[in-house]
């Protein structure tokens, strides 16, 4: 590890850091409201370490979710972190000892970071990568600790402030829209969410959206295999 | 009060299933990853953000006593922000204050 390494990881790590500890403040405190203290924060954060379901899983503690719908929900939620994996298993294949931990930490924004990352020359991919992950995670433990910490101290009140999580999931959506001209992926998931949103209501929608898109991804597999040559 | 027990288990089986889903690539594409996956990991992404977007937002009233106001003006702020700077923190933060205001004080 050198000092080119350190530094550019580090600048690297910024915007994430700002939003982390947003984020992370953002449900420390709305774990708080539902009576539980920062160590859960802390707790849950070291954890389960994934933003979404996090904010999720406050709504699952306070309203006494199942065990069984808990993991199916985490399974809904989070079931882009495989394609996530799948994308990097070739780049953290020689990666030693930091490996299970970089797998471990490999959250929406750490996978921004280390996706495609053109590293300057003299930075040290394997600790670039290991620091990126460490420094993003204690962002955001430290966000989280912070809000159960204050949660009571603050004076303003935090009514709305759950929408953090929408603005984000909005943010990434519009910057997955710009990254492609191929946007049928995205307007399937809107459409198909939507329908089944008003077909099997509130609290049952997740799953069948989630098999409709893929049964409509694999249809659409020729058109959208072939634009993408296209493109490419 | 809380149920320790219980809020234990269910932190658990969050985290197990998580870190589940991290890992389960790299243990089953060690040698190799085939083409239907690698097709689904460039695709998903996009469509399951959407569900996501319509998941956050799926308690949002039209018919109700302020019409889904606050949710759509507050997401179309955080898109224009976000095309306008794509500063992540700024359209968070701008949609979020927004959303705020609408529920605590004009509506």
């Amino acid at each position: 590890m050198n000092k080119t390494t350190v530094k550019h990881s580090f600048l690297a790590s910024l915007p994430v850091m700002a939003g982390y500890i947003v984020l992370g403040i953002g449900f420390g405190i709305l774990l708080h409201d539902k009576g539980y203290s920062f160590w859960w924060a802390i707790l849950m954060s070291v954890s389960i370490y994934a933003g979404s379901m996090q904010y999720v899983g406050v709504d699952l503690l306070s309203s006494g979710a199942s065990l069984l719908s808990a993991a199916l929900m985490t399974l809904m939620v989070n079931a882009r972190h495989l394609f996530y994996g799948i994308s990097m298993v070739e780049k953290y294949r020689n990666m030693g000892l930091a490996k299970p931990y970089l797998i471990y930490s490999l959250t929406d924004e750490t996978y921004s970071l280390v996706c495609d990352a053109d590293l300057p020359e003299g930075v040290n991919r394997k600790w670039y990568y290991t620091l990126v992950s460490l420094l993003d995670q204690s962002y955001w433990v430290l966000g989280s600790f912070l809000g159960g910490l204050l949660g009571s101290a603050l004076s303003f009140s935090s009514e709305g402030i759950d929408f953090a999580m929408t603005a984000l999931f909005v943010v990434i959506f519009v910057e997955q829209w710009e990254k492609t001209k191929q946007h049928l992926p995205a307007i399937l998931g809107l459409g198909i969410s939507i329908v089944c949103l008003l077909i099997f209501g509130v609290s049952n929608f997740l799953i069948p959206s989630m098999l409709g898109i893929t049964a409509g991804l694999f249809l659409l597999r020729g058109v959208l295999e072939k634009e993408e040559t296209v493109h490419d | 009060m809380i149920d320790w027990k219980y809020s234990l288990l269910l932190i658990a089986v969050m985290a197990g299933v998580t870190q589940m889903l991290r890992f389960l690539p790299f243990a089953l594409f060690a040698k190799g990853t085939p083409k239907a996956v690698l097709y689904l990991g460039k695709v998903l992404p996009a469509a399951i953000m959407a569900m996501l977007v319509v998941y956050c937002l799926k308690n949002t009233s039209f018919t109700g006593p302020t019409h889904g106001i606050p949710e759509v003006v507050s997401v179309l702020l955080v898109v224009l922000l976000h095309k306008w700077k794509h500063n992540t923190l700024l359209s968070i933060i701008g949609g979020t204050v927004c959303y705020m205001l609408f529920v605590q004080v004009l509506m």
